[in-house]
């Protein structure tokens, strides 16, 4: 490993130990929720090893227990999932030029929203090893806490369980709102979207989407909207903002 | 279940790969289109807003406790205090509120 993937791979690891007691909390209950649908800890533990999304799993947890198809089940997790294809391109647009077939390979293992959040604030060019080290970090929190829940389930009194769910989001909010100083349109983005994703959970005709397709659309629209409103100049590196 | 465990596993992670791999396998070239690029420079902070807001509400079971969490970690990451010290002293401010 190079030096400078050696360094990218250990701030990797420790920027993603919040994640992984995160992970851990969230896939907790998951686990349980596994066990109480008729999974074996083992196959929620494989379950969680391979796939590291917990709507996307939510989702299949329930399908597998109702015996759905394997086609809506694929479905179902296409779409959960497509955010990931957004982040996925936002990460190559920033990755180094050189960085090779096996790297791209290896830090698609886990995208999810967590990985995404912190790899995508590094400064560009970002090297697949700060994702790769935030993974070895994340992952063994989200496999074990599925295979615990599923174990033990209420080992851990609910007055931790409840503090620890919000880990989550407080660090989405460590990453987001920091760079507002240096780029005010970005409070309104945030507001935008936090007001739109509400208005989406209430009013009726968008309350029957679910969590990934309100993901996916809000993403789709608001991104779009604002590069509309305010695109960035002309000749400035979109990634060095973020 | 008369379906296999392992084949829907199999399946769903899978799919879930693909949807993660395709973009960094196959995009190389820089796009330089202005209004794809500010397009994804928008892209992460409106995903995770989404995301964070109002499940942050939800997830503790009381919109009180979620609100707390939602005010302390802003005031926080504002201040410029790290990940890990924005998502601990949230949590631990959930634990304490909780008692009381």
């Amino acid at each position: 490993m190079k030096e400078c993937s050696r360094i990218s791979f250990l701030k990797g690891l420790k920027d993603a130990v919040p994640i992984m007691l995160g992970y851990f909390a969230v896939s907790f209950t998951l686990g349980i929720n596994a066990a109480q649908n008729g999974l074996t800890w083992y196959q929620a533990g494989l379950m969680s090893f391979l796939n590291h999304t917990s709507a996307g799993q939510a989702a299949a947890i329930r399908m597998i227990a109702s015996g759905d198809s394997y086609l809506s089940l694929a479905l179902s997790q296409l779409v959960i999932n497509l955010r990931y294809m957004l982040m996925s391109t936002a990460l190559a647009l920033k990755l180094r030029p050189d960085t090779s077939m096996g790297e791209r390979l290896g830090m698609s293992y886990i995208i999810s929203d967590e990985i995404f959040g912190i790899s995508i604030m590094q400064k560009a060019p970002i090297s697949a090893w700060y994702s790769i080290g935030a993974m070895t970090a994340a992952s063994p929190g989200w496999v074990l806490g599925t295979i615990l829940g599923a174990v033990m389930g209420n080992v851990l009194p609910a007055s931790i369980t409840t503090a620890l769910s919000v880990a989550l989001y407080a660090m989405f909010i460590a990453v987001i709102f920091p760079p507002v100083k240096q780029d005010p349109i970005l409070a309104a983005v945030i507001a935008a979207s936090m007001a739109s994703s509400w208005l989406f959970d209430v009013l009726p005709p968008f309350r029957q989407l679910s969590f990934g397709f309100k993901v996916i659309i809000l993403t789709i629209a608001l991104s779009a909207l604002f590069a509309f409103i305010r695109p960035l100049p002309e000749d400035t590196e979109a990634t060095d903002a973020a | 279940m008369q379906h296999n465990v392992y084949l829907y596993i199999l399946i769903m992670a899978a799919v879930t790969y693909l949807v993660r791999m395709l973009p960094l396998a196959i995009l190389r070239k820089p796009i330089h289109n202005r209004y794809f690029k500010s397009f994804l420079y928008y892209v992460p902070y409106v995903s995770l807003s989404v995301m964070t807001f109002p499940e942050i509400l939800y997830c503790t079971g009381s919109p009180v406790l979620g609100a707390i969490a939602l005010a302390l970690s802003i005031a926080m990451s504002f201040i410029g205090l790290s990940l890990p010290l924005t998502a601990g002293i949230s949590c631990l401010a959930v634990f304490v509120a909780n008692l009381i």
